[in-house]
Parts: C-alpha cells; sequence; structure tokens
C-alpha cells in the first residue's frame, strides 16, 4: 500500500511559519519543510530538536588538541630530542611555547574539519547524491511542506487551503 | 529611576573604611631604616620562608671566602643588599595602592571605551545598557584625579617606583647615573611625563562628561541631533583614546621597568582592562536586574556580555602569549630578563592568572545555555576580575618591590578602597538618571532583541 503525502506550497515565508503553527496544532505530521533560504524560528516552530554539532566540534578539537600534544612530543621530545637553536628539549613543559602554535592550529583544523564532515554525513550530503527536491520551485521561490495524509483527503486539502497555500497536491508516496 | 540603595551605600563606605586601616597599616609598618630591614630579614631568615631567603644566601655564601678583604666586600654587599630591599619594602604599600587605583580606573576606562564602541558601531542590542555603562564610568573622574595625585607624588621623589625619576640618573657625573635611562631621558622626564598625563585624564574625562550630557539631553529634548553628536564624539573618543591608551601604558606601566619595552604592550594593557570593564557591566547588569530595576534588560543581552567576556579573554591570552612567546623564542637578554624575574619571583600569580584569564572563561562561557546563567556570569566574572587584579599586579610590583612581594593586608586593603569608591561613585551616578535611556533611535530594537 502506498502512502499518500500533501504537498502545499507557500510562496511568503511569514505564511509558512503560520502555516506550520497551525498544521501542529492541528496535530497534523509535517513530515519535511522545503525552503530556499533558513527562515528564522522555522526549527523551533517546527519542534525540532536542538543540534548537537556544536558538542561535536568540541570533542573534536580536544581530539586536535590531544594530538598536537602527543604529535610534537613523540618528535621533539621523545623519539630524537636534539639541540636546535638552544631551545630546551628536556622536557615538554620547558618547550611548550614553541608547540602552542601547533597545538593550536591543530586543534581548529580538527574541530573545523571533522564537524563539517560531521555535518555532511548526518545531512547525507555528499557529490554525485541524487537530489531530494520534490519541486524545483522550493530552490526559487517557494516553500513547500509535505505532511503525512491520514483519513479524509478533501478535509485535509481543504485545511491547507485555508492556511494560505497557494497550491495543494496530494501525491503518491512509495 | 533607580535608588541608591542605603545598604549598598553603607557597603561602600565600609569598605572605603577598611582600605583606609589597610593603607595605613601598609605605610606605618614599612620599615624606615636600614636596621629595620636587617630585622625583618633575621626573621625572615629563621622563619624559613620566602624568596627573601635564598636572595639572603646568596649574599651569605660570600663569607664563604676566608680572606678579609673578602669578608669586607661581603659587608658592602651585604648592606647594599639591605638598602636594596629596603627601598623595595618603603615601596610596597606605594605600589598596592598605585595597582589597585589604576586597577579601577581602567576598569572605569573600560567600560567608557565600551560606550562609546556601542556608539560608533550604531549597535542595536546595547542602548538598554547606555545608562548602566554611563553611570558606571563616572569613577572615571575621581579615579583619575586620584591616579594623577599618585603620579606627582612619584614625581615628588616621595617614592622609588618609577625608577628613571631618581635624582642623577642622567647625570654622567653621578654614581647612580644610568646610560639607558639617561638616552631615554627626552620621552622620560618629569615635566613631560605629568603633562602627558594631564592631557590623557582631561581629555578622556572630557570626552565622558559630553557623551553623559549629549544622552541626558536626548533623553529631555528628544532631539536627534544629541545622538549624531554623541556618534561623532565616539567616533573622535576611539581615535584619540587607542593614541593616548598605547602612551598611557608605556608611561604609567612600562616605564616602571625602564630598561625593558615592548611593542605590543598598548594593546595588551588595553585588552586586560577592556575584559575587565565588560566584565564589571555584566555584574553590575546582572545585580540591576536582581533588584528589579531591569526589567527591559533579558537574557539575550546578558548573553552578549557574556559573549564579550569569552571573546576579549581569548584576545588578552593572544596576546599575552604573544608579548611571552616572542620574548621567550629569541631570548634576547634585554628583553627577557622581564620574563625571567617573574617566572622565578612571581610563579604563582604569572601563571595562576592564566587559568583565571583564559582556562576557566574559556571552558565555562563557551557553552550557549551557560552564558545564559546568571551565577555562572558571576562565578566567571569574579575570576576574571581577579585575574585581571592579578595581571597589573604581575606588570608593576616586580619592577618596585622585586622579590620582596607578598598579597597581604596592604594589597587587600587597597583593593577594598577603591572597590568602595567605585561602587560609591559608580551607583551615585546611576541613580541620578532613569536607568533606560528615551529617544535613542535603536531603544526599540534593543528592548526587542533577542538571540
Amino acid at each position: 500500500m502506498s502512502t499518500k503525502v500533501i504537498h502545499a506550497l507557500y510562496n511568503d515565508d511569514d505564511v509558512l511559519m503560520d502555516a506550520v503553527k497551525t498544521t501542529r496544532a492541528a496535530h497534523h505530521h509535517i513530515e519535511e519543510v522545503y525552503t530556499p533560504f533558513p527562515v528564522h524560528g522555522l526549527d523551533k516552530a517546527l519542534g525540532l530538536a536542538p543540534t548537537r554539532l556544536a558538542i561535536c566540534a568540541f570533542i573534536y578539537g580536544l581530539c586536535g588538541l590531544g594530538f598536537g600534544t602527543f604529535m610534537m612530543d613523540y618528535i621533539m621530545i621523545q623519539d630524537w630530542p636534539q639541540d636546535i637553536g638552544g631551545k630546551p628539549s628536556f622536557s615538554y613543559i620547558q618547550n611548550m611555547p614553541a608547540f602552542v602554535p601547533v597545538m593550536f592550529e591543530l586543534t581548529v583544523f580538527f574541530a573545523a574539519h571533522l564537524m563539517v564532515i560531521t555535518f555532511f554525513l548526518r545531512s547525507r550530503l555528499w557529490p554525485f547524491k541524487a537530489a531530494e527536491n520534490p519541486d524545483v520551485r522550493t530552490t526559487d521561490d517557494h516553500f513547500l511542506m509535505e505532511v503525512s495524509l491520514h483519513g479524509n483527503e478533501e478535509e485535509a486539502v481543504e485545511f491547507f487551503k485555508s492556511t494560505g497555500a497557494v497550491e495543494v497536491k496530494v501525491i503518491d508516496k512509495h | 529611576m533607580y535608588t541608591f540603595s542605603n545598604k549598598l551605600k553603607t557597603f561602600s563606605f565600609v569598605l572605603i573604611i577598611l582600605g583606609v586601616i589597610g593603607i595605613a597599616y601598609g605605610f606605618l609598618t614599612a620599615p624606615k631604616t636600614v636596621q629595620d630591614v636587617e630585622l625583618i630579614l633575621s626573621e625572615q631568615h629563621h622563619g624559613g620562608h620566602g624568596s627573601h631567603d635564598e636572595a639572603h644566601a646568596t649574599t651569605d655564601s660570600h663569607a664563604v671566602g676566608d680572606s678579609h678583604a673578602e669578608v669586607a666586600a661581603h659587608d658592602e654587599a651585604h648592606q647594599k643588599h639591605l638598602e636594596h630591599v629596603l627601598h623595595q619594602l618603603q615601596n610596597k604599600p606605594w605600589s598596592a595602592v598605585y595597582v589597585a587605583a589604576i586597577f579601577f580606573m581602567f576598569i572605569a576606562l573600560g567600560i567608557f571605551t565600551f560606550n562609546q564602541i556601542q556608539y560608533a558601531a550604531s549597535a542595536g542590542w546595547s542602548p538598554v545598557l547606555f545608562r548602566v555603562m554611563e553611570g558606571l564610568s563616572a569613577y572615571l573622574l575621581p579615579g583619575s584625579i586620584i591616579l594623577f595625585i599618585l603620579l606627582v607624588a612619584s614625581s615628588l621623589h616621595l617614592n622609588h617606583m618609577f625608577v628613571w625619576m631618581a635624582d642623577g640618573i642622567t647625570d654622567p657625573n653621578s654614581p647612580k647615573y644610568d646610560f639607558i635611562i639617561a638616552g631615554k631621558a627626552a620621552y622620560l622626564n618629569i615635566p613631560f611625563f605629568l603633562i602627558r598625563a594631564v592631557i590623557f585624564l582631561a581629555g578622556w574625562n572630557i570626552f565622558r562628561m559630553l557623551s553623559r550630557r549629549n544622552s541626558i539631553a536626548l533623553d529631555e529634548t528628544g532631539d536627534l541631533t544629541y545622538y549624531k553628536k554623541n556618534f561623532k564624539l565616539a567616533a573622535m573618543y576611539l581615535v584619540f583614546f587607542i593614541i593616548t591608551e598605547s602612551i598611557m601604558s608605556w608611561d604609567w606601566i612600562m616605564s616602571i621597568d625602564a630598561h625593558w619595552y615592548s611593542t605590543l604592550f598598548g594593546w595588551y594593557v588595553f585588552a586586560s582592562f577592556f575584559v575587565s570593564g565588560i566584565t564589571v557591566i555584566a555584574l553590575a547588569t546582572i545585580y540591576l536586574k536582581s533588584e528589579g530595576y531591569l526589567d527591559f534588560v533579558n537574557k539575550s543581552h546578558i548573553h552578549d556580555l557574556a559573549k564579550f567576556m569569552f571573546g576579549i579573554s581569548i584576545f588578552w591570552t593572544y596576546l599575552w602569549f604573544s608579548q611571552f612567546m616572542l620574548m621567550w623564542y629569541a631570548n634576547i637578554p634585554e628583553e627577557v630578563t622581564y620574563y625571567i624575574f617573574r617566572i622565578k619571583e612571581y610563579n604563582l600569580p604569572f601563571f595562576g592568572m592564566l587559568v583565571l584569564n583564559f582556562l576557566l572563561p574559556v571552558l565555562l562561557l563557551i557553552n550557549t545555555d551557560f552564558k545564559r546563567l546568571s551565577w555562572i556570569i558571576v562565578m566567571t566574572g569574579t575570576c576574571i576580575l581577579v585575574g585581571h587584579y592579578l595581571d597589573f599586579y604581575n606588570m608593576i610590583m616586580p619592577g618596585t618591590v622585586g622579590a620582596s612581594w607578598y598579597i597581604g593586608v596592604t594589597e587587600i586593603g587597597a583593593i577594598l578602597f577603591f572597590a568602595g569608591l567605585f561602587i560609591y561613585f559608580g551607583f551615585r551616578a546611576l541613580a541620578k538618571a532613569p536607568l533606560l535611556v528615551k529617544n535613542n533611535p535603536m531603544i526599540e530594537e534593543s528592548k526587542h532583541f533577542h538571540y
């Protein structure tokens, strides 16, 4: 059995925000919202959980800091503690100021790149990925709300028309 | 309208009185003669703690030699050492007052500068906080006067904080002649030093007075030309400030170590008091809000202040490290002695302030939710203020009291005294005008600011 979804299209982000609120108040389940640009406050209106990407970045940064410290300690202090221009290579702390730029940059490098990669993986973005756009107009000037359909089809269509949608379609989704 | 509560007023008076007692104690117990110092040192010698011990022990080691000449040389060296310590101990109460005076005056200056940056940037979030900033920066005038009196006292040779002020230091025939300082005499001489101080202090105070007057006039008349005037004034002030701030930090802080120089010192000093100023704004805002005077200030305003505290703390650390690492790396003797002495003799305050000024703020304020919690900000703010007091302590004390430092009654008394004055003058000015500015074109935006 195929499931049916409703595609309600809007041409204004304020109308969309109101529609999202009334839809949620009417206990329709919003599957997805497609917008051409970030709509401020949309995630809150949809009730989406806050992102944990920043926590990931912090942990990645600590990994980078640890890696930088380990690398400089192993190379400069443990493996071959050469005297280079009189720098004290007897212990890590003695020569630490010279390693701080490396430690800092690796912290930033790890935090930034691993966070971006995490973002790509979590949002399933990669080259040659087939676009999941239900309507090309949503990348330009239209906003689309996809709602799962249960029960009466006509009633639901009427409901979304009343939220200010410029177009309401019922689509078979496989 | 805010009323200066009697409780807070009494509190500030208590701080001032305790402070005066502490400072008086410091001046009264400072040794007068070399004999006093000998007594103090022998007591400490037997007490067996403190770094004087080591310094004393090194002079003692001269006595190992058995010829009479060496014993005589030792006696002479011992006398010189006593005289050296005497000057340090006599400087100690002066320096304690000077560090606290300059720290609190700088906080007022930092607050005023933050205020002017908000004007010049036409910031939309901060106008609800303008009156807090204007009020707290009122300490700038009394603070400047006290600081100027201290500078004059140094110029009158009442203390030996500024080594280049000593008599005969530029005279080649004097036993005190210092070739390096003599070479700087065109800049480092007392009349020019005092003239510069007058220009800087008067300039900042005039800018503050005019800005405050325009702000009040805008409230009363609703005439937007006052707003435009303040905008232009802020732009002019910031240019004036960045030049005078740089020179002021050479004069009042760097010249204490007259043989040492650093190019980024001015910005470093600026970052230190700027972050302290922002912290004081945040703490005062939280206090006033908890008393119910700032209902129009919401969590987002506090959040923004916390972001500034976080960011400028890191900026301070960046400058601290840049100054330290460049000198440590190159290890040029004339530069690096500054740090060698601090690491040897001031190890705990020198590295302890890094924990207070960098590590704790970074870990506590990195979290968005934490930046909205008052108690976190109060806690971190306390760390930042203690840390930056220590920062100024580390900049000034090693050059004036050397190894004879400790944070005792005098230092804490001086902090209490100036904290009391700051609270008294700051909150008295807060009570003189409504806490919400009127007719500012940004005020509606600021009231509805949310992040």
